[in-house]
């Protein structure tokens, strides 16, 4: 009980001096605790922002790049979109139902908070190994979770992913990306400008939930059951419905442009919304504490201040729109109160009443543009070198290569079934496909465009593992691969860094080479990053994750005319390779799973030549020359081939894979196509002419799975095991 | 004349645009009505559309029927006008009873949004007129509550009525006898759980909604 204030809130005594001096005097109670939300690792990206700022982020289309809440890129026909990602990892392992809910609700609000209604919600999720019942109880907490709440406040979730790997048993990882559309002309910032205007708080009331969230929760590692049962108020709840109103009632004081300036309150509540407005306003503002509607009496100035209780916005209106914007409020049932007046000079203070007593006085900018700023030291494992030699292809070969590639197999669409995937039936290509494919429709006229957006969300950490940097750069690539699989071209990418304690110099080490993998990727294929979240301290019980950054990547359709041909092939039809074959298993799938290996060094990444693959595919995709299409990634080409036998129902006569090696490895710029056996001379006409390696490896046939020397089994083992692999282990019949 | 089609919106309706954009692509003229209104205006047919209205935090539909607009609904379902309930809407007309019978959580326990293929098996409903029986239909599920149940005594007599007006070909979510969507005995009323206005594109992989709807707007 002797430990100073500042350190029971996360500052150590070194940034507890800087607030110090900032103030030019001690801080008092509710000061402290104003920084130390501010200062912390969630909202500040002490860590990490010196390595961030290493990424591209600009591009003509570009119109909002990182640092605002959502970045936003001009998509065409007048309408820009708005994109982010975000991390629930912490509060997800602790209670995970609201844990993912409260993450769905906060990136919706992320959108809409820059004029966009959200159109898109996309999961990806890592859970630790199904056999682990703590990691089941996670995960069909968090997928229920989406469901409940994504469903309720009516935003599609079409797509994400589902990885179940040891590296997450303690530390499940929930990376919640949304997609929103709004009129080109409609951008808005997060600002409060103008002496006098006033800052309204719309939604929920503030309770005592999530107090601390980011600071106690979101910038620490796990240690015990126990611990993590003390930290379960920390975490939010959710109320859908709320949400849902909320969207209504902002979107409609935009249309109506009553608003000067919108923010969410997420992360550090009613804080980071005050003195982030304030800042970038380059105004200030008092803020009438007694005037925050409360969810239960008694409390206190700086639990109502750092509170994260959801379903919560601040408005910046001018005083002669304030009727106007109650009356918007009082159709949707939703709350507003008058909490804050803009005023000149940059202060931001806290007062019981309007005009009531200061309890709280600090510069606004100090929050956020005086926040720590550290260069943690880093450094590689020490047996670096000799874990590059220490690479896959040496593993025993498997005694069973059937066996080995069912286990590989699960169909995820146990988890997306519970998502409602096609609400504004924009849905061409839902969740189960390389890319999600949506429909581009006019979000204020309703016209469609005849055009379409792409969406896919990637991580890899088996890549990553191996190496950080080339992992992270495959990953990138992969995404544009997936994106080709549609037909569609990339335009910008958001990033979601999960990492474990960067205390840990390896750690430091790995996220620095992972955004240099990324800023490298990102260069060769000319994709502007708009915008990323950092999720550290993810550790449980001393053991680091697997560094896993998360990709989202979204990408145009010039003319989406048809249903892209998606994995389903068809009796009779060709199956082809595109781009160059490789037998190295070093990251592989195959070598996790058979042998727990995550060492080597990944097969190299040739960014022309997968510019090239990438080119083909979507030009093929485009002309309607393929009739299915699949990328080559996790589990290699057994694993894309099984699920496209899977899910056509059609199996697969192969040639011409001669080893494991072949079959399970997961070389970049790879993708599987079955065609037309009419169509295949042009389809080989046109790789011949862009330079990349075709390889005729079989036909779609019959009701056998077979790759001669190699395997033979009845399309039934393929199917059932693919079928059930994730119920099964979920404990859940379908 | 084109035929107007009010779609109600309770705070928490998800779908509304969805039923508008639909009803307009097969040639009708959709316009949104909001909850607190009493009167429907000079609409010719009204659809309750998907959602969660009012949260659904107590059984699905049960506030959503004491909205403003009900009672005006309730009046132009009596008098003969066409009202469609979709889904939520589906289980707020049960709630009303201007069906019978209620919607159960799904056999699973899971909310289940997939595809599902329907049977047309009464012509006598207001969606269903220019179809024939036996029909069967690609329309996509999405509910957690869509199990319909009701008394031996009801489905005896939605049987003699020729009421029962989808069923599933493979029952996804328990129903009583397969029932994916039932109408009342003249027909004007129906209520289904599959959405119609998801089928109703090509890029979307089935336009069979779009025949229902156009069922809707000629049905005068």
């Amino acid at each position: 009980m002797n430990e100073p204030l500042h350190r029971s809130l996360g500052l150590t005594d070194e940034e507890a001096e800087a607030i110090e001096k900032i103030l030019n005097r001690p801080p008092n109670h509710l000061e402290l605790a104003m920084y130390a939300v501010m200062w912390s690792e969630h909202c500040s990206y002490k860590s990490s922002r010196l390595h961030l700022r290493r990424l591209p982020t600009e591009a003509p289309w570009v119109l909002v790049g990182p640092g605002e809440n959502a970045g936003v890129v001009d998509v065409g026909d007048g309408i820009a979109a708005a994109i982010r990602i975000e991390s629930h990892n912490h509060p997800s392992a602790i209670e995970p139902y609201q844990g993912a809910a409260t993450g769905v609700g906060g990136i919706l609000r992320d959108i809409f908070t820059m004029g966009a209604r959200p159109i898109a919600v996309m999961d990806s999720l890592r859970f630790g190994r199904p056999d682990d019942p703590r990691s089941r109880w996670i995960a069909e907490g968090v997928v229920s979770g989406i469901s409940g709440y994504g469903n309720a406040v009516g935003v599609p979730t079409v797509g994400g992913e589902t990885v179940f790997d040891k590296t997450y048993s303690g530390n499940p990882l929930v990376n919640v990306l949304c997609l929103g559309l709004m009129p080109a002309d409609r951008l808005v910032l997060g600002q409060a400008s103008g002496e006098g205007n006033l800052a309204v708080l719309l939604g929920a009331s503030t309770g005592r939930d999530g107090i601390g969230g980011v600071s106690v929760l979101a910038s620490a590692s796990f240690g015990d059951e126990e611990e993590e049962a003390e930290k379960r108020p920390s975490v939010q709840v959710g109320d859908p419905f709320e949400e849902k109103r909320l969207i209504e009632a902002c979107l409609a004081l935009l249309d109506a442009g009553l608003v000067v300036g919108i923010q969410d309150l997420g992360g550090a509540g009613l804080t980071c919304a005050t003195s982030e407005t304030a800042s970038r306003g380059g105004a200030g503002m008092d803020v009438d504490v007694a005037a925050v509607p409360r969810r239960e009496p008694g409390m206190e100035p700086f639990e109502v201040l750092t509170s994260e209780s959801q379903e919560r916005m601040l408005a910046i209106v001018s005083p002669d729109g304030l009727d106007d914007v109650l009356a918007i409020c009082d159709r949707w049932d939703v709350q507003a109160s008058v909490v804050g007046r803009v005023t000149e000079g940059g202060l931001l203070r806290v007062r019981d009443g309007a005009d009531g007593e200061v309890l709280a006085e600090l510069p606004a900018a100090s929050l956020h543009e005086d926040a720590p700023l550290y260069d943690r030291p880093r450094r590689p494992p020490p047996d670096w070198e000799d874990f590059k030699t220490d690479t896959a292809e040496q593993l025993p070969p498997p005694e069973n290569v059937a066996a080995d590639l069912l286990a590989m197999l699960t169909d995820p669409s146990w988890v997306y079934h519970q998502y409602d995937h096609m609400l504004f039936c924009n849905t061409v290509v839902g969740p189960g496909g390389d890319a999600t494919v949506l429909r581009l429709k006019h979000p204020a006229a309703g016209a469609d465009t005849g055009r379409g957006l792409a969406l896919t969300a990637d991580g890899n950490h088996r890549w990553c593992a191996v190496d950080p940097r080339a992992g992270t750069a495959m990953t990138v690539a992969e995404a544009v691969l997936n994106l080709a699989c549609v037909g569609a071209r990339p335009l910008a990418l958001v990033n979601c860094l999960n990492f474990g304690n960067p205390e840990h110099p390896e750690v430091m080490w790995q996220f620095s080479e992972a955004v240099d993998g990324m800023a490298e990727a990102c260069d060769a294929f000319g994709i502007p990053v708009v915008g990323g979240n950092v999720s550290l301290y993810n550790e449980s019980n001393g053991h680091n994750i697997d560094p896993t950054p998360v990709i989202g990547l979204l990408g145009v359709i010039d003319s989406l005319t048809r249903i892209p041909p998606g994995l389903a092939w068809s009796e009779g039809d060709r199956v082809i390779v595109l781009g160059e074959g490789s037998a190295e298993l070093s990251g592989s799938l195959w070598a996790a799973s058979t042998a727990g290996h995550k060492r080597g060094r990944l097969p190299g990444l040739d960014y022309e030549q997968h510019r090239r693959v990438a080119g083909l595919v979507a030009g093929l995709v485009a002309d309607d020359r393929l009739s299915a299409v699949h990328d080559v990634s996790s589990g290699g080409l057994g694993v894309a081939l099984a699920e496209m036998a899977a899910v056509s129902g059609v199996g697969f006569r192969g040639a011409r894979i001669h080893n494991h090696g072949e079959l399970f490895g997961e070389a970049p710029s790879r993708a599987v196509a079955a065609v037309d056996p009419e169509l295949l001379p042009e389809v080989e006409a046109a790789a011949a002419a862009t330079g990349v390696t075709v390889a005729r490896i079989g036909l779609a046939a019959g009701d056998r799975f077979s790759i001669k020397g190699l395997l033979d089994l009845d399309m039934s083992a393929i199917t059932d095991r693919w079928r059930s692999a994730m119920s099964d282990s979920n404990g859940q019949a379908q | 004349m084109t035929t107007k089609v009010g779609v109600v919106v309770f705070p928490g309706s998800n779908c509304e645009q969805d039923v508008v954009e639909a009803v307009d692509t097969v040639g009708g003229s959709g316009q949104l009505l909001w909850h607190k209104d009493t009167c429907l205006g000079d609409v010719d047919a009204v659809v309750l559309p998907g959602g969660f209205a009012h949260g659904d935090y107590l059984r699905t539909g049960a506030m959503a029927r004491f909205s403003p607009i009900m009672g005006a609904v309730e009046r132009f379902a009596r008098d003969g006008g066409p009202v469609v309930g979709i889904c939520n809407g589906f289980q707020i007309l049960t709630e009303a009873q201007l069906l019978p019978g209620a919607l159960y959580k799904n056999r699973g326990l899971k909310f289940l949004c997939q595809p599902a293929v329907l049977r047309v098996e009464s012509m006598d409903s207001v969606l269903t007129r220019g179809l024939s029986i036996g029909d069967e239909l690609q329309i996509p599920i999405n509910h957690f509550e869509g199990n319909f149940i009701c008394s031996e005594q009801v489905l005896e007599q939605l049987r003699d009525k020729n009421q029962i007006v989808f069923t599933y070909r493979d029952n996804p979510n328990g129903a009583t006898a397969d029932i994916a969507g039932i109408c009342n005995e003249n027909g004007n009323v129906v209520g289904m759980m599959p959405h119609p206005e998801r089928a109703a594109h090509p890029l979307l992989g089935s336009t069979d909604g779009a025949l229902l709807l156009k069922g809707l707007i000629s049905s005068d």
